[in-house]
Parts: C-alpha cells; structure tokens; sequence
C-alpha cells in the first residue's frame, strides 16, 4: 500500500494555489515538502487528509490511512498529559500511551494539566498523539516548530522509527531533520499559473 | 464515542468549562422575574410555565458557542475529522454532551424554582416532563447552528439570530403543555409535537450538522 497523488490541483480560499502535483510515497519512506511561504503545503496536506476536496487529481489513499498533525495541537488546557493522549489513543481505538510518552520525553511531565506546559512541551505532546493513532502514514505540517534543538532530535528518531516498522512521512517543514533516507519535494514548480478564481471557485462553500 | 462524551463532560466540569454558567442564567431569570411583575401570585401563576421555559431556553443559547468553538479553535475538530469516528457520530455525541451539562441540569432545577414563580401543582409534573423531553431539541438545534458558525470569529451573535426561529416551535409546544397542564386541559397535542420535533432533530441533525462541519473545515 502506498500513498500515490497524481496530477492534483488544489485551491486555497477558491483560488488555486497548486496544479498538476504528482507524488507517490512508500512504505519506509518521508517526504519533505518545501517551498515558500504561501505556496500551499499545509492545503496539500490538508488536501491529502481528506479535510478538503481537490480541484481536480486524485489521491490513491483512503483517508482511513492517515495521520494529520496541523499547526494547532488539539491540546485541552484544562486535561493532564496523560487524559489528553489517552483521549486520542481511545478515539483511534489502540490501547497503550505509555510507548507514546516515552518516546517524545513526556513521562516526567504525565500528570501535569497542559495548560502549564511550555510551548514546546505542547508540541511534543501533539507529536506523541502520532504515536497512539496507530496508522501508517503521518501528514505532518511544520512539525519542529517550537521545538528544540534536543526535541526535534528526538522526534527525528521517532519517525526514523516509524520508517523502520513500514509506516511513511509526509512532511511540510522549513528545517533539515537529518533522516538520511528522506526525500524532497519543491513545490516551486507545480505553482498555479494565474490567480483568476477558479471556476465555480466561490460556490464551493455551498456545494 | 464513550471517550469523546467523557472527555467533553470532564471539560464541562473543570474550571472554566462552563458548567454553572447556563444554571446561573436561568436562576437569576426566574428570581428577577417575581421582583419586575410584582408579588401578584395569580399573575405569577399565569405567567410561570412561560417564563420558566423562556428562560430555560435563553439559559442553553447561552452556552451553545462553546459545542464545537473551542475545539475548532485549537485544531482538534480537524483531527477529529480525520479520525477513525465518523463526523455524524461526533455531532451526535457532542449534542449529547451539551444537553447532559445544559438541559439536564436546567429541568432538574426548574421544579425548584418553579416554586418562586407560584406554578400552580398540576404544572410541575408537566414542567419537568415537558422540560426533560424538549431540551434535547434545544440542545441538538443548537449543535446544528454552531456547526454552521464554527469557523467564524465572534461567530455567537449569529448563531443566534440563526437558532433563535428554529427554537420556537419546541417553545410554543413545550410552554402550552405545561399551560395545558396547569388548567387541567388535554395536554396530549403539544406534547406529542414537542416530542415529534425532539425525535425528528436527533433524527436529522447530526447528520446536517456533520455536513457543515466539512464545508467550514475547508
């Protein structure tokens, strides 16, 4: 099984932002978008996500497949570590978070309420939700941000380690992680070439 | 969809969950009431079943922003979304979580503060039933008009100006049977069209509130 998108166009706002996109990613394998700011990585994953339809295109992988991690976390502030990655681990119906706090460096912070977590503490924590969804392809956008320099080595292990058991990375990210094995992707060349509205672009909020 | 009902219940309950927010809104509604109409208890009386559902119903508009708001917020309805739970079912469940944190609560404290209405005895019985089974209404109608606002900022002035007509009908219905009740009539024809909307609004919503939800997601 594996993650094929073929001649995507996709619009961001009913303008489109990116046409023609063609990738196809393996199992064992990551794939790091790059590209200037606006040129429409994070409605690519979104796209791919199953969040958004494409202009036109398709995609070769239900979305039952997938793991997305945008820029927000869905963190409750008011729930401990534990409550909120135990909340995800029963919505994505796999049992045991302790592998996932473990692994982002979390058990020692477990039972505070997230609300007093430090940014980048957050940010481990919306990791570590990638971790208990048990699926195998991970859209990941701008994953290290907020993190430092020790975390982001710890997520790049944590998904070396998810390449390793046959899962995939696809990721929207500005710095190197240094996973040997990761292609890239820039998305310079796929840019939509006007930006006339796309047709019937406005009457896709009632569609 | 235990876990999302539990994890939206324990939200509810902590701090700033909004719990008593609703419960306060409609004890002080049915306190000032008595204090502005004056201490006449025939007119108290006459007025009460009315006055007790209108404010139990202003008491649920006033939490309903928070259904999916705070979760739209901070990125977990996108991850709900694409989670293996279907949207229908997260509609469905989020609706009921309002309701067990709103409407429960308000029909079990209007029978209380019926008291300082003056409700005339019959009333209570058919407050409390009406109250039990047109709240539900309440709270899934309003899950399907903050679907509609979820991605708007400050969203909550239209939201209800949108639920506010859809809130009518279970107002009539519910508020004429506890009338209905108080004097003794035949009850039985608002309180099947009270009921009828509760059931058809469970029946359809979700799945129009689920269909909302991914147009605003876009």
């Amino acid at each position: 099984m594996e993650l094929t998108v073929t001649d995507l166009s996709i619009a961001r706002g009913g303008l489109p932002v990116l046409t023609g996109v063609s990738l196809r990613l393996g199992p064992g394998r990551a794939l790091v978008l790059r590209g200037p700011n606006g040129i429409g990585k994070t409605t690519l994953l979104r796209t791919i996500a199953g969040l958004q339809p494409p202009l036109s295109g398709s995609i070769g992988l239900p979305p039952e497949d997938i793991a997305y991690a945008g820029h927000a976390d869905g963190i409750k502030p008011t729930l401990s570590v534990t409550e909120n990655l135990r909340f995800w681990a029963r919505i994505f119906g796999t049992g045991d978070i302790a592998p996932a706090l473990g692994a982002m460096d979390l058990v020692a912070l477990a039972e505070r309420p997230a609300q007093s977590l430090s940014a980048g503490q957050k940010r481990r924590l919306g990791l570590a939700r990638l971790l208990v969804t048990g699926r195998r392809f991970w859209l990941l956008d701008e994953p290290t941000v907020s993190l430092d320099v020790a975390s982001v080595a710890l997520f790049a292990g944590a998904v070396r380690a998810h390449l390793a058991q046959g899962g995939a990375a696809l990721m929207a990210t500005h710095i190197d992680l240094g996973i040997a094995e990761a292609e890239v992707l820039d998305l310079t060349a796929f840019r939509a070439a006007s930006a006339a509205p796309a047709p019937g672009g406005f009457d896709e909020a009632f569609a | 969809m235990t876990a999302l009902l539990l994890r939206d219940l324990t939200l509810a309950l902590r701090a700033g969950g909004g719990f008593g927010l609703s419960l306060a809104f409609f004890l002080i509604v049915t306190i000032l009431v008595p204090f502005g109409v004056g201490p006449e208890g025939g007119t108290l009386g006459r007025i009460a079943p009315g006055i007790l559902w209108v404010g139990a119903l202003l008491a649920c508009l006033l939490s309903l922003d928070r259904i999916f708001a705070l979760d739209h917020e901070d990125g977990t309805l996108d991850l709900l979304a694409t989670a293996p739970i279907p949207l229908e079912t997260v509609t469905a469940t989020k609706a009921l979580a309002h309701w067990l944190t709103t409407g429960l609560p308000l029909t079990l404290a209007a029978p209380v503060l019926g008291v300082l209405l003056n409700l005339p005895v019959p009333g209570f019985f058919w407050l409390t039933l009406s109250l039990a089974l047109g709240t539900p209404a309440l709270s899934m109608i309003g899950a399907f008009g903050a679907a509609l606002t979820v991605g708007l900022k400050r969203g909550g002035l239209l939201l209800s100006l949108l639920v506010l007509p859809l809130y009518i009908p279970t107002l009539i219905f519910g508020a004429d049977c506890v009338r209905r009740g108080v004097e003794g009539l035949p009850t039985a024809t608002p309180f099947l069209m009270l009921v009828g909307i509760t059931l058809g609004s469970i029946a359809i919503l979700p799945f129009a509130a689920a269909a909302a939800i991914r147009v605003n997601l876009r």
